[in-house]
């Protein structure tokens, strides 16, 4: 408690504040600076070749594996939001076939390691040596399951396990007063799920869904043990070769950091659209202006497509 | 009158507490009745049995000619499949108290939807009557708005013409103005008044006595799940000869907000 004072000692209407110091701060703060200077310093003097990284940064096979990792992380994420997609629906069925299927789905494939995943797709050939739809198609599954395939199924089908509860959690936040309005009209169930219920559950499930986006363009890097020629494993392919290990897993961590960096703006853009009004604006006719403003943008688009 | 409604029986349980306990009912064609009545009686979810959104565990809802939700087949209420129920609901018109308009979509565009997507009608047809009904409950000219722009009064008017967009035989009011600020209950209730005018049938869920006295061709009042008192509006309520009917109304008409008060709860 501050010292006592008289009222009749305020005599004036402004007085200048003095922000009071932190000297513990500037202690702490250069504490760990020396601490980081040290780091850094071991690492430049260390037994590593700089100009190596530098060589390997652009170098063809290296730029042809991060290619590799964009597109297996952009299909797996597309496959995942589909079954996730899928498999919420299925969730919310009034069939307990359906929705127990749904749920043993999700219960394997999240609880199960994503890299043991991988493995399983990779030997599948063991468990089926031939592929056959009667009539239709026949083939040896070896050549059929490329590690491209396996991978993408397996990053694919382990993201939908998570896409699903992301999916199910923004079916779930859409008020129920939509879906009576929506039988009200006599809509039918699929009707409402894809008019009135999906694209009110995108505002929650969109965040998220950057943020498993990011996630898998590091987890894509798994693939590398079942030999699909991603970042990663092209990495491993020059330095069995030249030794430079860890120079071309820093090349690799420079790539991944640009990479995880672009997505990050991405998602921050995306969830301040999205996210206004979830935390700093707490009222709910505030969420609601804010779904309007959100489809005010919206609306050159849909006025296009009309007609 | 030729009847559009008729209920028989209807007894509807959630879980071990029996909430409409064999509700027997006509309403004719153009007809406006006013259900009035304690909160937790049974009035809302009577209506919402009407139009299929709650199941009945007994007795039956007939609408212009077809029994809601079922068919008679060899003597037996067999369960229709989705399709036909939904086409059941399409005529069926029904106003929410917390308005459930569609936030993703214009004011237009929420009018539209079910005439679109649900009738398929051509859209220059479907836009123009939706327009003619913005016109008539006084939204032309915010068509384009978005809900979360409108007022209370505002959102509840488009979700009156979103369901009349449907050209309904029947129009389902449940509470309509419980959730308004009360300076705006007078908007929507010259719309209801309108359409009642018009020659619609309606029924309406209501705490507004004065809109029942004067707009209402038959009041019934529900109490504990039955239908207590049932008629012109000047027998029902001036002089109601169930014990509990009358408590209700004197206190309601000593002071109109205490009928409404609790229902948000809904």
């Amino acid at each position: 408690m501050g010292a006592m004072i008289e009222v009749d000692q305020l005599t004036q209407r402004s007085y200048p504040v003095v922000r009071s110091r932190h000297p513990l701060r500037w202690v702490s703060a250069v504490l760990v600076l020396a601490a980081l200077a040290t780091i850094v310093r071991a690492f430049a003097e260390g037994q590593i070749d700089w100009p190596v990284v530098g060589e390997f940064l652009t170098a063809p096979i290296i730029l042809r594996g991060f290619a590799n990792t964009l597109l297996i992380s952009a299909l797996a994420m597309t496959l995942g939001l589909t079954l996730g997609t899928i498999f919420a629906v299925m969730r919310h069925s009034g069939n307990p076939v359906t929705s127990g299927v749904a749920w043993l789905y999700v219960w394997l494939f999240r609880g199960t390691p994503l890299l043991l995943q991988l493995l399983i797709w990779f030997n599948i050939a063991l468990v089926f040596p031939t592929i056959t739809i009667p009539g239709l198609f026949h083939a040896n599954t070896v050549e059929v399951v490329t590690p491209f395939v396996a991978a993408l199924l397996g990053l694919g089908i382990n993201e939908g396990a998570y896409m699903t509860e992301v999916v199910r959690a923004g079916i779930n936040a859409v008020d129920r007063g939509q879906t009576e309005a929506a039988a009200a009209l006599g809509m039918s169930h699929m009707q409402t799920l894809r008019r009135i219920v999906l694209p009110q559950a995108m505002r929650i499930i969109i965040p998220p869904v950057g943020n498993q986006a990011i996630g898998m363009l590091k987890f894509s890097s798994l693939a590398a043990t079942i030999s699909f020629s991603e970042m990663l494993n092209s990495a491993q392919q020059v330095y069995f070769v030249n030794g430079a290990v860890i120079e071309l897993l820093f090349v690799c961590a420079v790539w991944y950091l640009l990479a995880t960096t672009v997505l990050s703006i991405i998602q921050y853009f995306i969830e301040r659209h999205f996210g206004r009004g979830d935390a700093r604006q707490t009222s709910s006719s505030r969420m609601v202006d804010w779904i309007g403003g959100l489809a005010d943008r919206l609306r050159p688009a849909r006025a296009g497509q009309g007609a | 009158m030729t009847p559009v409604v008729k209920v028989v029986n209807v007894h509807k349980r959630f879980g071990a507490r029996e909430v409409l306990r064999g509700i027997d009912l006509e309403v004719g064609d153009g007809e406006v009745l006013c259900i009035l009545g304690p909160s937790g009686g049974g009035k809302s979810t009577l209506l919402r049995c009407i139009n299929h959104l709650e199941t009945i565990d007994d007795g039956l809802v007939w609408v212009d000619g077809e029994i809601i939700g079922y068919e008679l087949r060899d003597g037996a209420l067999r369960e229709l499949p989705e399709r036909k129920i939904r086409r059941q609901q399409q005529d069926i018109g029904m106003v929410f108290q917390h308005f459930n308009l569609f936030p993703h979509l214009t004011v237009l565009g929420n009018v539209v939807e079910g005439p679109l997507v649900v009738r398929r009608e051509p859209k220059a047809v479907a836009m123009s009557r939706a327009l003619d009904l913005l016109e008539s409950v006084g939204l032309r000219d915010r068509a384009n708005a978005w809900p979360s722009q409108l007022s209370g009064g505002q959102k509840q008017r488009v979700a009156i013409a979103r369901a009349l967009a449907m050209q309904p035989k029947l129009m389902l009011f449940d509470e309509p103005t419980s959730a308004l600020d009360s300076e705006l209950v007078g908007e929507v209730l010259d719309v209801m008044r309108r359409i009642a005018s018009e020659g619609a049938t309606m029924i309406v869920v209501t705490h507004e006595i004065g809109f029942a006295r004067e707009v209402a061709d038959r009041v019934a009042i529900m109490v504990d799940g039955e239908l207590r008192e049932i008629g012109r509006p000047s027998e029902v309520l001036v002089n109601p000869k169930d014990k509990r009917v009358r408590r209700f109304l004197a206190r309601v008409i000593a002071d109109p907000d205490e009928a409404s008060s609790g229902t948000n709860q809904s």
